[in-house]
């Protein structure tokens, strides 16, 4: 494993990189190519965590850390999944009106775990598919297929369906009860749901939908900063894994004089500020060591502060400033937010992995570690194995401060560029 | 005004509830005889009624009050009042659990006394009851009048065989709580704010069923009490209504204080085996059933409309919205009015005072107040409690006016640091690139008690530049608000600092 306090940025940023990619590669079940949520012993498949592979296959290439072939032999195994999985909308299926089921049984594909039909993680399977045939171009029999598979599955998407009737895009359904009602507004993860749902040529969603999903949006002033309030990390991180917004900008933006990709600057640094503040009073908060978002927990008892009785909460999306906060935190979070804010979260991925080095496994974050629950030999309780999830984002993130690449193949991308377009995005490189 | 009639059978009949019932309906009342036609008949002695019958005597008039069953209506007898009084003793148990937070011991027998609760609740509720009370109202030179009043005309009506003659009239006969559908629950009896403060002992298991202010509130204080207790909801936030963080750390409070929190959960159906009640739960169409000893339902409330004859005095009203009115609280009849609870979609108490106020004013004054210039705060008594006032967010941008808000969590205010309540935050909300203070939401301890300065300030147009310049007593909770305001201004304050001419000449 490398040694955060010797090796350059450069070399640093390679190791946890590799290691994370080498998580897609470990985590494939070869003969459909769906990737397991975590390492964990019997996990089943999360349709997101595909779209990560997707996505990284392209990077593990560039890097020389994949055959070429390799990669285009993974993502045509899963798509050709996905082409002919069962769209039936039965409890047992894969999918329905082309969205699929959060978890499928890695082996079998059918839905697992009564999940629900999730619109957002399909719109991250996509978003990496998209990824995949923006990257595989080369005129060969197999990366042809590739590129025609990724159209037929986006293509086939029912997104006005998914509104359900609704003013914006529902959470989830499920075959049992049909849509979620769980309250979705506010500022969330979803702008890449909405661009892939605005970009379809064949199953266009409205704009005012758009319009409808924005307006529950939360401009605060917090620690001194104005930001588009969302409390945990990875809402600031995941739709620009794919999408460079640097310089365009929505009504909203254009009215608050600011983009999104600042935006997760600003909410960056207010994680930082939370951390230095710790109202918690956690071990090991302070500005070089933050960040709360959507990661893995202990879920036993906390030795609490005399008088202060603590909560754990297990998976959960921990965020700031209202929590829910038990002490735990996701140190790939903070490194993700690299194109944001590249001195701070390379000061933070140094401290935490001297701090902490049991974070990580051969250069691979766990999901995350609590300080507060040091036990003997180790300064911190960490959540072992590792999720794909967290995988993705930082294999992503890290990619696109080095070089830009997921940004540059998804500018080129004709149906995100549609969907920025129909959302109201202007000016920068659109 | 009350529908019922007589207390519970379980309501003990000590010296403060015979003390309350010689305040708001004494035995062997007798109507006193009409002489002549009233300026003004109020039909209703709760909040509403009350401020109606005593601003319309302040000025002379002369006016009559028909009260069904208890003055003081449901927020002194089972409503507002009481659920405070045991509020406040269910957070102080908290505390007591909580003892060594605060550097203290907690104390070694911690047990729950709940017939002393519900006594405490009563002498409170006595003791305010007497500001409500008959002889108040005669005093002021009210006349009242006990029993159920019925409309014969445009302009008269009967209570108990007694004809009365007005000019004016206002309607204020309140609300009740609006049961859902739940099969079998009927028979298996339920609570409701009705007869819940009725209770002497403590249901060992409690589902509250509905998530509404009144089932948050209760929810939490019966848990302190030591009541298992499960809140199941069908929506899928607490206070759906409020800002989403306000609901969640509402929510997460909740479940720290070991409430079971149920969202998205819809009861189907109830029966009773063993002295127990089992209730069917039904969440994302999977369906289970739990075990309780006692089931509050806190769904709504329902305006209390029928057996008026409203309908022989042409006034309009329907079973869900109740009265209709104009902005100025005129009904379909031009002599008679409406406030509180049967006419308005915020069904709170202040405001039933506030509307009747214009009611009153608009009946005897020829006057055009209207209810669309009032400014309502709320407020949810949980702990901690949720407030607000003005604009929401989403409200502001329906409107199409573009909102900046100014946070301060609870954590960055000393004072609330050292009283050991940093849960919460003051969100101000003012209009982009202006100082216009739209709307604010408050959760905190304290909350109830912080969100009159905001209020205020909307009121008198006071915007967060001014509340900059107000100096607040340190430390207190409700410096939140000037932090928040000081962040305003600091978001304004130009760099540049233009020097007078002459000073630029000097150089």
């Amino acid at each position: 494993m490398i040694d955060a306090s010797e090796a350059t940025d450069d070399a640093l940023l390679d190791a946890l990189q590799r290691a994370a990619v080498s998580y897609f590669r470990e985590a494939i079940n070869s003969t459909n190519g769906l990737i397991a949520d975590t390492s964990r012993e019997n996990s089943p498949s999360s349709i997101a965590v595909v779209g990560f592979a997707l996505s990284a296959y392209p990077v593990a290439v560039e890097r020389g850390w994949m055959e070429r072939a390799d990669a285009v032999k993974c993502s045509l195994s899963v798509l050709r999944f996905f082409r002919n999985s069962d769209q039936s909308g039965s409890p047992e299926g894969t999918g329905y009106k082309g969205f699929y089921y959060h978890f499928l049984d890695r082996h079998t594909g059918t839905r697992v775990w009564r999940s629900e039909l999730s619109m957002i993680d399909t719109a991250l399977l996509l978003a990496g598919a998209l990824t995949a045939s923006m990257y595989f171009t080369a005129n060969t029999p197999e990366e042809a297929e590739l590129r025609e598979l990724v159209e037929t599955l986006y293509l086939r998407v029912d997104w006005p369906w998914s509104r359900g009737g609704a003013a914006t895009i529902r959470q989830g359904w499920k075959p049992e009860s049909g849509f979620l009602h769980y309250g979705w507004d506010g500022y969330n993860e979803a702008i890449i749901l909405y661009t892939l749902a605005l970009g379809s040529p064949t199953h266009r969603l409205k704009a005012d939908c758009y319009e409808a999903w924005t307006a529950a949006y939360q401009w605060e002033n917090l620690y001194g900063y104005d930001f588009l309030y969302a409390g945990p990390l990875f809402v600031h991180q995941f739709s620009h894994a794919w999408i460079d917004f640097r310089g365009i900008r929505d009504r909203f933006m254009r009215e608050k004089r600011c983009d999104y990709f600042e935006n997760s600057r600003r909410a960056t640094l207010i994680q930082r500020e939370y951390a230095q503040r710790n109202p918690g009073e956690f071990a090991g908060y302070d500005e070089h060591c933050w960040g709360l978002t959507a990661c893995d927990g202990p879920r036993s008892e906390l030795p609490a502060v005399p008088g202060r009785p603590r909560r754990l909460f297990g998976y959960t999306a921990r965020g700031v400033p209202y929590g829910p906060d038990d002490g735990t935190l996701a140190g790939w979070a903070s490194l993700a937010s690299l194109p944001f804010t590249p001195d701070i979260a390379m000061d933070a991925a140094r401290n935490m992995h001297r701090r902490y080095p049991e974070m990580l496994s051969e250069s691979r974050y766990a999901s995350s570690f609590n300080p507060s629950l040091a036990g003997a030999g180790h300064g911190a309780w960490v959540s072992p194995g590792a999720f794909g999830l967290d995988q993705g984002i930082l294999v992503t993130m890290i990619e696109n401060y080095r070089t830009g690449l997921i940004w540059r193949l998804t500018r080129g991308c004709p149906f995100i560029r549609a969907g920025l377009r129909h959302a109201g995005f202007r000016g920068g490189w659109l | 005004m009350q529908r019922r009639s007589s207390p519970s059978a379980t309501l003990p009949q000590d010296g403060y509830e015979q003390e309350r019932v010689r305040s708001v309906h004494p035995s062997g009342w007798r109507n006193p005889k009409p002489e002549g036609r009233y300026d003004l008949v109020v039909v209703g002695g709760g909040p509403a009624g009350l401020v109606a019958a005593n601003v319309a005597a302040s000025t002379g008039a002369k006016v009559a009050l028909i009260e069904r069953a208890l003055l003081g209506g449901t927020s002194l007898n089972i409503g507002c009042v009481p659920s405070k009084a045991i509020i406040r003793t269910s957070r102080l148990y908290a505390e007591m659990r909580n003892a060594e937070h605060f550097g203290a011991q907690v104390p070694n027998d911690i047990r729950v006394d709940f017939a002393a609760v519900m006594q405490r609740m009563r002498r409170i509720r006595a003791r305010i009851s007497r500001v409500d009370s008959v002889r108040s109202l005669s005093t002021a030179g009210v006349d009242v009048f006990f029993g159920e009043a019925h409309f014969s005309g445009t302009d008269a009506l009967s209570v108990d065989g007694i004809k009365l003659r007005f000019k004016k009239a206002v309607v204020a006969t309140g609300a009740r709580p609006d049961t859902p559908s739940i099969p079998g629950l009927i028979e298996a009896g339920y609570l409701t704010n009705e007869n819940v403060f009725d209770l002497t002992e403590l249901p060992p298991r409690l589902l509250v069923v509905g998530g509404g202010p009144l089932g948050c509130e209760l929810a939490q204080a019966f848990c302190r009490f030591g009541a298992r207790t499960t809140i199941a909801q069908a929506l899928p936030l607490f206070l759906p209504k409020e800002e989403r963080d306000a609901a969640q750390l509402l929510s997460d409070a909740l479940a720290r204080d070991g409430i079971e929190v149920r969202l998205n959960t819809e009861a189907i159906g109830v029966r009773v085996e063993g002295g127990q009640k089992l209730v069917d739960l039904l969440s994302d169409g999977y369906q289970y059933t739990v075990a309780v000893d006692a089931i509050l339902t806190g769904t709504g409330r329902l305006p209390n409309v029928e057996r008026l004859n409203l309908d022989v005095a042409g006034v309009e009203c329907d079973a869900a919205n109740g009265i209709r009115i104009d902005d100025h609280l005129r009904t379909s009849n031009p002599r008679i009015f409406a406030a509180g609870d049967v006419c308005l979609e915020h069904k709170f108490a202040h405001t039933a005072d506030a509307s009747a106020r214009i009611a009153v004013h608009n009946a005897l004054s020829l006057g055009r107040w209207r209810l669309s210039t009032l400014t309502i705060p709320w407020c949810t008594y949980t702990d901690p409690e949720i407030a607000h006032v003005g604009l929401y967010v989403r409200e502001a941008r329906d409107q199409d006016i573009p909102v900046r808000t100014f946070t301060i969590p609870m954590h960055d205010v000393h004072r609330a640091i050292t009283d050991g309540e940093e849960t919460g935050f003051v969100k101000i909300h003012v209009k982009e690139r202006t100082d216009q203070i739209l709307g604010a939401t408050i959760v905190a301890s304290h909350a109830g008690e912080m969100i009159n300065e905001i209020t205020l300030a909307i009121v008198a147009r006071i915007g967060l530049r001014t509340l900059a310049k107000v100096i607040h007593t340190y430390p207190t909770q409700a410096e939140a608000i000037k932090k928040a305001a000081d962040a305003y201004a600091g978001s304004v304050v130009r760099p540049m600092i233009k020097l007078p001419l002459w000073h630029r000449a000097a150089r």
